[in-house]
């Protein structure tokens, strides 16, 4: 008997997506768990399915709704899986569905949920000053406490190496606001960003302004995902897990990770996970219809988009721009729910929904005929993660 | 002091990895981990060598020069203590003994001027009354 191909494309699907509504931090009127339920009942609602069917459990960084808390409260009939990725914060957004495809394709799994909660005025800002560990007084003594402050200076050493301009933080920026426009989920709907208003607004930390930082929010959101077959009895359009990949090169992760000797300081850490990527798909950037990457902070994505090959640091200036990383009319379109800047911050986990909302031809800014649509988790951290997913035809 | 008092402070247990450099800088002097058998550097510091997995690493006096790698303004004070202390500069400094380590500090220098990547620095031992932090000066 010979073994099936070691690659996870096309084994798996997500077949229906769902979120809470999204607030302002601090303002759900929902408990965190409410939240997390109301986005599974809805993604399994739109995938067509009893909740109660959902055999497998995934989240990330820490989440505190259990699998097993939510099993029981659902009353599922059998809970077969339930992991947590370890590490890498909003790094794990696309990780959970490289999870779910590795067990529904291992036939250890038939319907996974993949999902993430945060009630940020129950348990707590994720913007402020980070729970400290001994070692860590090596950079918290100076002031290095924050997320941003983490991670600032290794897009300050990107721009002098490479000569990418800071000026493509603020298309990615704009775009971000700009999508978020046409979507009446986003907590920045109905408040439209201009440059000049960029350019005015505070810094947080140089190179970032204000709006190249990531919003904080209370809410949820949730996808189901499951075989191949299954997938084309329930709907229409599935979006099929064509390839993922998760980890890091050499010595990363940076200070947050006591790593004070990183080779790939001024890198997002994307550099070995998209030949991954690339090769496990058999497809490449040229092939892609729709990016979502996320945006703990603008420089972020910059440095995604080049690792994975959208653009090299030579033409990064002239590819980086609002009008091509926006739809109708660019060649890029980037972060059309307006994502973690403009949506809202679900650790990342609206972009993996909108990712596969633009292969269902639901999205509120709708790439015309998408069929392969990327979705990049937290640059920067470690372990990263990114998946790219495809229609029927782009299995073909 | 380019941080108010207490704000920080240095938290470092007798078992810490780090607590040999933290009492080095109460003496002026800058310590980094060394692999007492092949020689390696590595920060932070580490149960094993990185470079030969040996458990015998120890630690060993290197020159308070670098230059800089990298930096960042802070704009926002993160904490409301820090209100009157915004801006301030926080500096990646690559060690001129061993280059591939880069120290998290404070540039102590005018926080409005340009920061240059390359600019040669020495540390500057802040002391406090419970630790001592490293700073870092332009070098004349």
């Amino acid at each position: 008997m010979s073994s099936p191909a070691r690659t996870i494309r096309g084994r798996a699907a997500v077949v229906g997506v769902g979120e809470s509504t999204y607030y302002k931090h601090g303002q759900s009127p929902d408990r965190e768990f409410v939240l997390v339920l109301k986005a599974i009942l809805a993604a399994a609602k739109h995938a067509g399915i009893d909740p109660r069917e959902i055999d497998g459990f995934i989240s990330y960084s820490n989440d505190r709704n259990t699998g097993v808390r939510i099993a029981n409260a659902l009353n599922v009939h059998e809970m077969r899986w339930s992991t947590m990725q370890w590490g890498g914060g909003g790094g794990g957004a696309a990780g959970g569905i490289e999870q779910a495809a590795a067990a529904v394709a291992a036939g250890l799994a038939e319907t996974v949920v993949v999902y993430r909660g945060l009630a940020q005025g129950e348990f707590g800002r994720f913007g402020g000053a980070m729970p400290r560990k001994p070692i860590d007084s090596l950079r918290v003594a100076y002031g290095m406490t924050t997320p941003a402050t983490v991670y600032a200076s290794r897009l300050n050493r990107f721009f002098h190496e490479t000569g990418v301009s800071p000026d493509t933080q603020k298309a990615v920026s704009l775009a971000s606001y700009r999508h978020a426009q046409n979507n009446p989920r986003a907590v920045m709907h109905g408040r439209p960003l201009s440059g000049e208003a960029y350019d005015a607004s505070r810094w947080i930390v140089e190179p970032w302004h204000l709006y190249d930082v990531c919003q904080e929010n209370d809410g949820a959101a949730a996808v189901i995902v499951t075989t191949p077959e299954r997938a084309k009895d329930l709907v229409a359009r599935p979006a099929y897990v064509l390839a993922a990949a998760m980890g890091h090169g050499q010595r990363s992760g940076g200070f947050i990770e006591n790593v004070y000797d990183s080779p790939t300081f001024a890198t997002a850490e994307f550099g070995p996970l998209a030949g991954h990527l690339w090769q496990g798909a058999g497809l490449g950037p040229s092939d892609v219809d729709v990016v979502q990457s996320y945006e703990n902070f603008s420089g972020g994505v910059v440095l995604a988009l080049i690792e994975h090959g959208f653009c090299t640091t030579e033409n990064a200036n002239d590819v980086l721009t609002v009008e091509n990383l926006t739809v109708p009319s660019g060649r890029l379109p980037l972060n059309t729910s307006g994502g973690n800047l403009a949506e809202a911050y679900m650790h990342g986990f609206g972009l993996v929904v909108e990712g596969v909302r633009q292969l269902m031809g639901e999205s509120c800014n709708q790439v015309p005929d998408a069929k392969v649509s990327l979705v990049v988790g937290g640059p920067m951290v470690t372990p990263a993660t990114t998946v790219l997913f495809g229609t029927e035809e782009a299995l073909a | 002091m380019i941080l108010p008092e207490g704000v920080f402070p240095v938290v470092s247990g007798p078992d810490d990895l780090d607590r040999p450099f933290w009492d080095g800088t109460r003496e002026e002097q800058l310590l980094i981990q060394r692999c007492r058998e092949c020689r390696g550097w590595q920060w932070g510091p580490e149960l094993i060598c990185r470079h030969c997995h040996s458990f015998e690493v120890g630690f060993e006096e290197v020159a308070p020069t670098g230059t800089i790698y990298s930096w960042e303004r802070v704009w926002h004070p993160i904490v409301p203590q820090l209100a009157d202390a915004v801006p301030f500069v926080i500096v990646i400094v690559s060690l001129t003994d061993a280059p591939q380590i880069r120290l998290v500090g404070n540039l102590a220098a005018d926080p409005l001027e340009p920061v240059v990547i390359g600019t040669a620095v020495e540390a500057v031992f802040e002391h406090h009354p419970d630790y001592t932090l490293v700073q870092w000066a332009k070098r004349s």
